[in-house]
């Protein structure tokens, strides 16, 4: 994060009736950070955008933009731009008068604001399209025309509002490559909200994971994956192996505990993790689990059985049955070994490493504690 | 690709001409509409040829000559009586569309963004003075406007005036003001629905780049709601035009409009072929004034950047 946080947000709240939207957030954003708000829906996500673009009041807090306090300020006001997640294209206007709808306001002479519209629309790959009408775009037109859009007005943050979600998966893809690029080319803070844990990760220099009006986490892409540090979070980035574990010893930064048919595991220890009854879940990542095949041998092994295989044409998805565990272990195999013909029942033996397994607190009020 | 595939597929083989046309779409959209369709050529398609064709007769007494004329239309546009009814109408008409759409808009802006959960509740109030007779509205105004009616005594008694006013009632100002009443609710229902379809993301995006409320109502919202207010002025002005009932009963000598004209040709006078023929005419001017009120605000809001 740069050394100045270009958003800050102070224990902002935001109650609909009884209903907390957001519960007590506090969040700094640096300037010129890719940031995501990662989370299902209701979260609270949106609620935060809205609250930093100025559409929705935090019924307490306060957040500031640029050094500015900025919670009661419209969003006329605010040196934020935003794109919509439907988009919001002027249907009454083409392209061009979209562009540079908000331009207008600011009483540039003919030639200059004709200039800022077409680079806008260079910027987003739209070039000479400014007479084509709002309702003869395609999606991913319409999308890049929302950004042109905001763009145009230089904002000091630009918030994306699930920008993604309407486009198709090849699409969405290509425009993801694109907005990074584009974030890196004019270098200003994107805050975008999204619940497609990829996307999240692929795009942002930090993400913020966020559960019922609360943020569960903020950390670098790689870091939330990594080492989530909450049974919710790991969930929600992708699949994990849970497991019940006894503890063996609690000391200052790690512990040991005793991970069934895995054995003895050392773990490294989050800030403020405390053990309630004596168990703690811990968590192995299915990728990190490897088959065994013919005479190969491991370190650390397992021995099971196939009970279920789902192809996936580049990998396999395969749950793994092993005495001794209460649940079967899923694990994610290329297929360049055969891992797709694999016979259900099949007597298989696995690889793991004990690094890879973290340790999850059950919810957030443990680590709180 | 898949498109590819679609493209080059054989087209489905057409029927035989000459009964494709029973089994479309089309031929069952045809007999759904066809009672409603034959009642209208009937009851008004009919009719209003009838009236066309008597415009170029004449009247001889008791009996039609039915010889071809343009004398009807001569008189009807050159007769000073005539064209200045037919001013009066139509500003009045115009006068009224504009006043009621402008009275209209605020209310069905107000039920849209903030009807709340009670919408359907105000658009029930709307029109409930709808439920009295159209005569009796009319009546109550005569009996709020005239010389000793609840205007001017609440004004007396508040001290305000000392004198009734005499210029309230019996003059085009009492027929304008009874039509807007009337009519309101006929503009508030078409304005609220073009205002309801408005996606109000449309209007944050507008705030979003940097308008104030009044600015993203004139460049987003207003352009929006256009064809909800053209279609408004022109529910309201068309009809407004050949009313009779209104001038008749609040007009006065000042108020009276072209429909007591043409009421007098069909009546007293029994000169049916004039009346036809400023009927037409009102027809004609209407259709003229109409499209030309179109044009003028589409191209005003053009104009809004």
């Amino acid at each position: 994060m740069a050394d100045r946080p270009m958003i800050s947000i102070e224990n902002v709240s935001r109650y609909y009736g009884v209903y907390k939207a957001l519960d007590d957030v506090s969040l700094q954003i640096g300037e010129g950070e890719f940031f995501s708000l990662l989370g299902p829906s209701g979260c609270g996500k949106t609620t935060l955008l809205r609250s930093i673009a100025g559409f929705d009041v935090p019924t307490s807090g306060e957040i500031r933009i640029d050094g500015v306090a900025s919670t009661l300020l419209p969003a006329n006001r605010r040196p934020t731009n935003m794109v919509f997640q439907n988009y919001a294209i002027f249907p009454h206007l083409d392209v061009g008068e979209n562009v540079a709808y908000g331009l207008k306001r600011l009483r540039l002479d003919a030639t200059e604001e004709r200039r800022r519209v077409s680079d806008a629309l260079d910027q987003v790959r739209l070039t000479g399209l400014d007479r084509r009408k709002a309702d003869e775009l395609s999606g991913g037109q319409r999308q890049r025309v929302a950004l042109a859009r905001a763009l145009v007005m230089r904002p000091k943050v630009l918030l994306l509002d699930e920008p993604l979600s309407a486009l198709d998966k090849k699409l969405r893809e290509q425009m993801q490559v694109e907005l990074r690029s584009l974030q890196q080319a004019v270098g200003i803070t994107f805050i975008l909200v999204t619940h497609d844990q990829y996307e999240a990760l692929a795009l942002s220099d930090r993400i913020a994971v966020m559960f019922g009006g609360r943020i569960a986490q903020v950390a670098t892409p790689k870091e939330i994956y990594q080492h989530p540090r909450t049974r919710k979070v790991a969930d929600f980035l992708g699949g994990m192996n849970f497991l019940r574990a006894r503890l063996l010893a609690d000391r200052k930064g790690d512990v040991s505990v005793d991970a069934a048919q895995f054995g003895t595991v050392n773990l490294a220890k989050p800030a403020g993790f405390t053990a309630s009854d004596g168990h703690v879940t811990v968590g192995i990542r299915p990728e990190r689990l490897r088959l065994l095949w013919d005479d190969e041998r491991a370190p650390h092994e397992l021995t099971g059985r196939v009970e279920n295989r789902a192809y996936f044409g580049e990998v396999t998805h395969l749950t793994i049955g092993v005495d001794g565990l209460e649940q079967p272990l899923s694990m994610i195999e290329t297929n360049d070994y055969g891992a797709d013909d694999l016979p259900v029942g099949a007597e298989i033996r696995l690889a793991y490493d004990p690094d890879a397994f973290v340790l999850l607190a059950d919810d957030e009020m443990a680590l709180r504690a | 690709m898949s498109t590819a595939a679609i493209v080059s597929a054989p087209e489905k083989p057409a029927p035989a001409k000459g009964i494709r046309w029973l089994h479309g779409e089309e031929a069952r959209g045809l007999a759904m509409i066809s009672p409603t369709l034959l009642y209208a050529l009937a009851l008004l398609l009919l009719p209003v040829l009838l009236v066309i064709a008597y415009s170029f007769w004449t009247q001889n007494y008791l009996d039609i000559d039915r010889t071809f004329t343009f004398e009807n239309y001569r008189l009807a546009l050159t007769e000073p009586i005539y064209r200045d009814l037919f001013v009066r109408s139509l500003w009045i008409s115009l006068l009224t569309a504009a006043i009621t759409v402008g009275f209209s808009y605020p209310i069905a802006w107000y039920i849209s963004f903030h009807g709340g959960p009670h919408k359907n509740l105000w658009l029930f109030l709307v029109t409930i003075p709808c439920w009295t007779s159209y005569l009796l509205r009319v009546m109550s105004w005569k009996v709020i406007l005239g010389y000793g009616g609840v205007l001017n005594t609440g004004l007396m008694a508040t001290g305000i005036i000392e004198q009734p006013i005499t210029s309230l009632l019996y003059n085009a100002n009492a027929v304008v003001i009874t039509l807007v009443h009337s009519w309101a609710a006929f503009a508030i229902l078409p304005i609220y629905v073009s205002l309801q379809k408005i996606d109000r993301s449309l209007i944050e995006a507008a705030r979003d780049l940097g308008d104030g409320a009044v600015r993203s109502f004139l460049r987003v919202t207003l352009p929006l709601s256009m064809p909800g207010v053209i279609s408004a002025f022109l529910i309201v002005m068309i009809p407004t035009v050949g009313d009779y009932v209104t001038p008749k009963l609040v007009g006065g000598k000042d108020g009276v409009m072209i429909a007591t004209a043409i009421q007098a040709q069909f009546g007293k006078s029994a000169n049916w072929p004039l009346g036809a023929a400023l009927s037409v005419t009102t027809m004609v001017l209407v259709s003229l004034a109409a499209a030309a009120v179109v044009l003028a605000l589409r191209f005003a809001v053009r104009r809004i950047r």
